[in-house]
């Protein structure tokens, strides 16, 4: 569905992303692990169009997307709810949702996937006057993950959900990928918490410093002994 | 000073206030979503009030469509501005934009000497304006409430765009993460374009009014009320639209009534925007209604 071949992605003289490839199969979960700093967000920031200094090809259903802009690329059907969540602190809940769904003009169709939206997390429908800002961080999550499904993707890139997050909430958060991904959305997840984006990833890639040094199921890299040392403590 | 001379000078200010609240809108409205302070403002100002001194002696169009005519006219014009000069810059460090600006500035009111003179113009003014209302013993001019309404009509407009449609959404979504609303799908450049265009809208609204209510054209007619407008959008705190409304009402009282209570301060009536300049920015720098910097429009 999603491919990446030999992705390259300069900041100045930086070479943050030095040739990664990966794939991401219609109705997968695949995970990008990797320590802070390794070029995770640069990668799904280059996928959606955010970063101009790049190389390589970024592939979406056969057609080459890797000079697209980040407008036709959601209406392409790829959304990313970036690091840090970067909800609209001074807009609604309602707010923010219409936001994720500003790419499309079927007004009904937005309605529904609003009553959707708030079926998924129903805190947000009790919130929806709030403005962004004053949700709590687990709330804003749920925002962020809502406000991306708004556009109708196919595919939702989540980049670090669980950052930040009580350890209450992290299982709360990796439950809602997995129920998203139930329904129909493939999700490219990337995490520094290895463990827990492993256990619901049926594919994994590790990447150190722009390059992907591992790759395999996500069974297969819980168990693997390099894996274990560097990510999950032993 | 009687109530008959108090309210006519009410209503004075009130007309002042409204054209620098006009201008001073497009200020805040572009800084907030670009941080840019596009100095061109005073120039597309006084290019409006002249497209209609075209439209009236050239094509001897009536007064209504006249003025409608010149605010698209000048609304494409902001929106071209904004294209040619501003988004090659869009990635390049806020001070190039700034520069660009000034340059835009110079440029249009050089166009304006080329095309219509230095020399001053007057400008035809419909009688319904000019004949003045007895009511009681006040005398009050028909422009007096015909400029305060037209500006009401019109903020009332920009209201309803920004907070209740869908490109409003874009813009309140620009003006604090530009970056996150790309990742929306909202197509940033179009909506930079269209706010450029209401900016520079109400600037001609402005400038068509106050024409009419200083009835003399000249290429720099513009800066003046474009650096008093300024002033005001920083007062009110720039980004905030209401801010720049009361800013620019604040201003306009300012000037008026000063006068009006101290007839002998009447020579610095100039001076007294950069004054409040200086107070606000002592006492509060973000200006009355201005928050944090990124808390914006
Ligand atoms: N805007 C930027 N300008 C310069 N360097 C950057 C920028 N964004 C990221 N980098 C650098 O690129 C590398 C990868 O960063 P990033 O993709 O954010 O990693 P991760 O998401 O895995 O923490 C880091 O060395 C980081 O410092
Ligand atoms: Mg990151």
């Amino acid at each position: 569905m999603l491919k990446v071949e030999d992705l390259h992605v300069y900041y100045g003289g930086i070479h943050a992303l030095k040739g990664i490839s990966l794939e991401v199969p219609k109705g997968a979960i695949v995970t990008l692990i990797g320590a802070n700093g390794a070029g995770k967000s640069s990668a799904l920031r280059a996928i959606a169009g955010l970063v101009k200094n790049k190389k390589g090809s970024i592939s979406y259903k056969g057609k080459d997307i890797s000079h697209t802009q980040p407008v036709e690329i959601v209406k392409s059907g790829i959304v990313m709810s970036p690091e840090g969540r970067r909800i609209f602190p001074h807009l609604s809940v309602m707010e923010n949702l219409h936001l994720g769904a500003y790419s499309r003009s079927d007004k009904d169709g937005v309605e529904k996937d609003i009553k959707w939206v708030f079926e998924l997390f129903p805190r947000l429908r009790e919130r929806q006057e709030q403005k962004g800002g004053t949700l709590s961080g687990g709330e804003q999550q749920m925002l962020s993950v809502g406000r991306a499904l708004m556009s109708q993707p196919d595919v939702i890139m989540l980049d670090e959900p669980s950052l930040g997050l009580a350890p209450l909430l992290v299982k709360d958060v990796f439950e809602i990928i997995r129920e998203v991904n139930r329904q129909g959305k493939t999700v490219l997840l990337v995490e520094q918490n290895a463990f827990a984006a492993l256990k619901a990833a049926h594919y994994a890639y590790v990447l150190e410093t722009g390059i992907i040094t591992l790759s395999g199921k996500g069974e297969e890299l819980l168990a693997d002994d390099r894996v274990r040392k560097a990510y999950l403590g032993g | 000073m009687n109530a008959a001379m108090f309210i006519q000078h009410f209503l004075n200010s009130l007309t002042l206030g409204s054209l620098y609240a006009l201008i001073a809108i497009g200020y805040t409205m572009v800084y907030g979503i670009l941080r840019l302070i596009n100095f061109a403002h005073g120039e597309i100002f006084m290019l409006g009030a002249y497209f209609v001194f075209w439209g009236l002696t050239l094509v001897h169009l009536p007064w209504p469509v006249a003025m409608v005519l010149s605010i698209l006219v000048t609304a494409g014009l902001g929106m071209l501005v904004d294209q040619i000069a501003y988004r090659p810059l869009r990635d390049a460090p806020r001070i190039s934009a700034l520069i660009s600006a000034i340059g835009v500035s110079f440029f249009l009111q050089n166009v304006a000497i080329v095309f219509f003179q230095a020399i001053p113009r007057e400008v035809y003014r419909p009688e319904w304006l000019e004949n003045p209302i007895l009511m009681g013993d006040v005398r009050v001019l028909p422009l007096t409430l015909f400029v305060p309404l037209l500006s009401f009509f019109l903020m009332m407009g920009l209201v309803y765009i920004v907070y209740r449609t869908k490109t409003g959404l874009g813009m309140r979504a620009i003006s604090r993460d530009l970056e996150t609303s790309y990742l929306m799908g909202v197509p940033v450049n179009r909506v930079i374009a269209i706010t450029f265009g209401i900016g520079s809208a109400l600037a001609a609204a402005s400038g068509i009014m106050w024409a009419l209510r200083y009835p003399q054209l000249q290429p720099i007619m513009g800066v003046v009320p474009g650096f008093k407008a300024f002033i005001a959008a920083v007062f009110g705190g720039i980004g905030s639209i209401q801010g720049a409304v009361i800013g620019g009402l604040v201003l306009g009282f300012i000037e008026i009534m000063t006068v009006a209570f101290f007839p002998e301060l009447a020579g610095y009536r100039d001076a007294f925007a950069f004054i409040l300049l200086i107070l606000i920015l002592l006492v509060k720098p973000t200006g009355l209604l201005g928050a944090k910097p990124e808390d914006k429009v």
